[in-house]
């Protein structure tokens, strides 16, 4: 290689290495603002500002599903470690389930409980046939696996 | 020993120049004419005989999801969608590159061509995750981190194609939109890494190099639809730069020749 | 096939506004690529005949005495 090209190439490299850098650290700096929601592990640590919008997501505990009175519902959401309850008035989607991943968008009261106005379902990425889903629950593994 | 060694030596040097003679070639239009003529059929093939049957088994044969039923048969033009988006951008900075440092005339042609047609499968990438969202999520579009950098990558395709067709000098626009398109390379690895880095509705990969989570009646046909995506792909990008390459090269003999009949 | 029938496919449960919706814009999407790649190849022909003959056309006025 020629040194002219091999200069062109040096001052390329070195202009993506160090804007990656930077950007890297602008990401890492701004990583709680990038996070689409925060866990209920978030919540019991205290780092939740209430009454402000956030969002929260979670699985739905398993059972924790409750009508209340009018078209309130009452959910737990989990990250294993936190488990956190969540009111809803609303229309909840498709592919909410006990057991599944969800966002929950709306506040954080006093008392540590979330008002919902918007649930989203999330899904994960397992994908298989009815069957194969049966058969896996039939020999005894955990749901959601 | 010493005979074996500077043999083993001999071939990295036949096996350097063989590279650096092939890289050379391709810098020749008639030569990138020739070839793309005798490979485009070939390519064609592909999307006849991988593309589409994928395509059908995927639509009709596979089984569906236990949990999202069938709409998650988008994946099998989504995944390849955003595969194609990624790939392209790819290609396009790697030219980028090759333009600025050997000043290669091909290269320039390749990221112009590849630009319409790979912003065309980002645009599909985000619409068609739209249209699956709305059943799964509840939502057609979430501003978490995967969405938001896969938005950003379809303007940078926008923007190098707005910034070629304001530079009216061919070499000088051959060079900033080199620039501009390297500089984007950074968001490729944030696209793919978004899910493990941030907290996103989108779901992590299901294909990764330790295995996969799909079902292989599932698979099966997704890595077909992805396969046939890149042979649709390289027709696309070949036929363009064929244009492309005639309109830059009219003066040449070899064009006056083609041109005659 | 994994349907039952040919309208149980085009139901896709309840599904099938959203799956075909999709898969009907990247039909639209490759064959619009396509079409406007075609129809520069014919102007580029167009366009290469044009600047060839104007170019024989000046060649043969400077011969002019």
């Amino acid at each position: 290689m020629n040194p002219k090209r091999k200069r062109r190439l040096t001052i390329i490299i070195g202009l993506v290495c160090g804007l990656s850098v930077a950007v890297g650290f602008g990401a890492y700096a701004m990583r709680h603002s990038i996070d689409l929601f925060v866990t209920p592990g978030d919540i019991a640590a205290g780092t939740v500002p209430t009454n402000q919008r956030i969002s929260v997501g979670g699985l739905v505990v398993d059972g924790s599903l409750k009508r209340g009175d009018g078209l309130t519902i009452h959910f737990d959401v989990s990250d294993n470690k936190s488990v956190v309850a969540v009111s809803y008035d609303g229309i909840l989607p498709d592919l909410f389930r006990e057991g599944k991943g969800i966002v929950v968008k709306g506040m954080l009261t006093e008392d540590g409980r979330v008002v919902a106005n918007e649930v989203l379902a999330k899904h994960d990425e397992n994908y298989m046939p009815p069957e194969a889903k049966a058969a896996i629950e039939k020999a005894g593994h955990p749901k959601g696996v | 020993m010493q005979q074996r060694v500077n043999q083993a030596e001999t071939k990295t040097a036949t096996l350097w120049q063989w590279i650096n003679n092939t890289f050379h070639r391709f810098g020749s239009p008639k030569y990138f004419y020739d070839l793309t003529g005798k490979l485009l059929p070939w390519c064609w093939a592909g999307v006849l005989l991988v593309l589409i049957p994928g395509l059908i088994w995927g639509l009709a044969f596979a089984p569906p999801d236990y949990y999202q039923g069938n709409s998650y048969r988008i994946i099998f033009i989504h995944v390849p969608a955003a595969g194609i988006a990624m790939m392209g951008y790819a290609v396009m900075a790697f030219a980028g590159i090759v333009t600025l440092v050997w000043r290669m005339k091909m290269a320039d042609v390749i990221a112009k061509v590849v630009a319409p047609i790979g912003a065309s499968f980002t645009f599909l990438c985000l619409v068609t995750g739209a249209i699956w969202g709305r059943p799964t999520w509840g939502t057609w579009w979430e501003w978490d981190a995967r969405l938001t950098s896969m938005l950003i990558l379809f303007f940078l395709y926008v923007s190098v194609m707005a910034l070629r067709a304001a530079i009216e000098h061919p070499d000088v626009a051959a060079r900033a939109t080199a620039v501009l398109s390297i500089v984007g390379i950074v968001n490729l690895p944030i696209i793919r890494y978004s899910v493990n880095w941030w907290n996103t509705l989108h779901q992590p990969s299901s294909i990764r190099l330790t295995g996969s989570s799909l079902a292989p009646e599932m698979l099966y046909p997704l890595l077909a639809c992805i396969v046939g995506f890149y042979f649709l792909f390289a027709v696309l990008v070949m036929l363009s730069a064929r244009n492309e390459v005639l309109l830059r090269e009219y003066r040449s003999a070899w064009v006056k020749k083609w041109l005659k009949p | 096939m994994y349907f039952d029938s040919f309208a149980d496919f085009v139901a896709m449960g309840t599904h099938g506004p959203y799956v075909w919706s999709a898969y009907a814009l990247t039909l639209i999407v490759v064959l619009a690529n396509l079409g406007v790649i075609l129809h520069q190849g014919r102007k580029v022909q167009a366009t290469i005949r044009q600047k060839l003959r104007r170019q024989q056309l000046q060649e043969q006025d400077s011969y002019e005495p």
